[in-house]
């Protein structure tokens, strides 16, 4: 589904974030991506949303160049693809309820679609009581559970979290990958990336460990080796 | 599903602007002084035809019959006059009237008082005050009295003088100043025009500059440009109606205070102006808010395009 080939990334000329990187994700996978700050697990990201061109090798995405696609194409697949991060990145002057339904607006649904989905999502992240508060009326592990709301709300085939816990206390951490793993068994490949020792040895989940923009192990039922 | 999209459209924008409240705010101010400095232009373009039109009207050509013209003379001359396109009205004194307007005038000069009454008889003659519909007119039309037949039944002339000629050089300056002024006012307006939409556009796009890591999201989200772009279009035009509606309200105070200025400004009361103009300043006004609005977001959102 999702095929990394031979991808690198350099900036400025002197710095690798990536080299030579090359896997490829089934459907349906859980694939935890660990490593320490600066091994390249955001630059990967970047590379997997089409945020960043890479400077040679190819990333593709069910058979298709994710960095052939044009304008219209790549909101297309962004679309298919729910994205959470570290800093949230809600929209500041909506509410937790618009957050949600502007990701359906983007994607061309109907009114009565909204009106029925988002309340059931925000039901699965269990913020219902909390659905007219703005991000800056919310908690850390509230924000992030609006944020996964809105990546799960299209129905995506994929969701992309980088580092969903970076921010948020132990509690919220085991909350928020229980939520995670969740969505995979109904059948959503996730793909994570954590610098979280005790993240990675619940999951019992395929890991690839990187290392200075290399890849340098890939374990079916990886536990935390760094 | 195009017009759910235009009322979702127009809805993030509204909504934008009423929670974004400094910085809509900030948009709103500076548009309100660029659309109030057009206002106070066509305030000025007001008082300068005011002006222009008082002093035009203080202009006029004087013919002076000799002493020996017939009335019924005077008077043909008077009506081939009216008949002219040129001119805008012709006032006659007769003999008896210029006499009593000159003892009006005099009665506390005894010394000329006094020569009046050893002269003995009424040495003025009538005359025809001329006005031109445009200062530039007044040439051809003392052209017009020199060449053409302003003669008695013996073919003499009853003309003693026509001050035109005097006075050409005033009247000549006149004209210039006149089209000068206009043609200033015209590029003033232009200038002026030009820095609000500039001002506006810096305005907006220092909005969206503000607002690029929502626009960041919303792409990553997977928004295309037109959700993108269109709520900050959609700002754009309110903060143009709301300034204008706001330089529309600023002008009623102003325009009352000046009003009492009237003498100044040569008998124009700009309030009565305001109040009787109206509709056309007001679709002037808000039609260039939402202009310049409009035209202003749709060229600041152009850097976002390009993603």
């Amino acid at each position: 589904m999702i095929y990394f080939d031979k991808v690198s990334k350099t900036y400025n000329s002197h710095t690798h974030a990536l080299v030579d990187i090359s896997f490829s994700v089934e459907p349906k996978e859980f694939v935890s991506i660990v490593g320490h700050s600066g091994a390249g697990k955001t630059t990967l990201i970047k590379m997997l949303l089409a945020e960043e061109t890479p400077t040679s090798g190819k990333v593709f995405f069910e058979s298709a160049n994710v960095h052939k696609l044009n304008h219209r194409e790549i909101n297309m697949f962004r679309r298919r693809v729910g994205a959470i991060f570290q800093d949230f990145r809600l929209l500041s002057d909506k509410t937790a309820y618009e957050n949600i339904a502007f990701a359906m607006e983007a994607a061309g649904k109907t009114d009565d679609e909204i009106a029925s989905d988002v309340p059931h999502v925000l039901e699965l992240v269990d913020l219902s009581n909390k659905a007219h508060n703005f991000p800056n009326q919310l908690s850390g592990g509230e924000k992030q559970r609006v944020a996964i709301a809105r990546a799960i709300v299209n129905q995506p085939d994929v969701i992309i979290a980088d580092e969903p816990t970076g921010n948020l206390d132990p509690i919220n951490t085991h909350e928020i990958i229980q939520i995670l793993k969740k969505i995979n068994d109904l059948g959503t490949t996730v793909i994570l990336t954590t610098h979280n020792k005790g993240v990675i040895d619940s999951l019992g989940k395929r890991v690839i460990t990187m290392e200075a923009g290399k890849i340098i192990r890939d374990d079916k039922e990886g536990r935390y080796s760094l | 599903m195009f017009w759910v999209n235009v009322k979702r459209i127009v809805r993030a924008g509204s909504v934008s602007f009423w929670r974004n409240k400094f910085v809509s705010l900030s948009a709103v101010l500076a548009m309100t002084l660029a659309l109030f400095v057009i206002g106070g232009t066509i305030f000025l373009s007001e008082v300068f035809n005011a002006t222009t039109s008082a002093i035009k009207d203080r202009v006029d050509v004087n013919v002076y019959f000799i002493t020996d013209a017939e009335e019924a003379d005077v008077l043909a001359v008077q009506k081939d006059l009216q008949g002219l396109p040129e001119v805008k009205e012709v006032t006659y004194t007769s003999r008896v009237q210029a006499l009593d307007n000159f003892k009006a005038r005099y009665k506390d000069n005894t010394l000329v008082m006094q020569s009046l009454t050893e002269l003995g008889q009424n040495p003025l003659g009538a005359s025809l005050s001329v006005k031109a519909k445009d200062p530039s007119q007044y040439e051809a039309i003392s052209n017009y009295l020199k060449s053409n037949g302003v003669l008695s039944k013996d073919k003499t002339s009853i003309v003693d003088k026509i001050n035109y000629f005097e006075n050409k050089d005033a009247i000549d300056r006149l004209t210039k100043l006149s089209d000068w002024a206009n043609n200033f006012i015209l590029w003033l307006v232009i200038a002026l025009v030009a820095v609000a939409i500039i001002v506006t556009l810096n305005t907006v796009r220092l909005v969206i500059h503000i607002s690029r890591e929502e626009i960041s999201v919303m792409r990553l989200v997977g928004a295309s440009n037109k959700y993108v772009n269109g709520p900050f279009i959609i700002s754009g035009i309110i903060y143009g109606f709301v300034s204008s509606v706001i330089v529309l309200a600023i002008l009623f105070p102003l325009s009352y205070w000046l009003g009492q200025f009237s003498s100044f400004f040569s008998g124009l009361n700009l309030f009565t102006f305001y109040m009787s103009d109206f509709l056309r300043i007001a679709l002037i006004v808000v039609g260039a808010g939402l202009i310049i609005g409009t035209f202003s977001s749709i060229l600041a959102v152009q850097r976002y395009l390009k993603h």
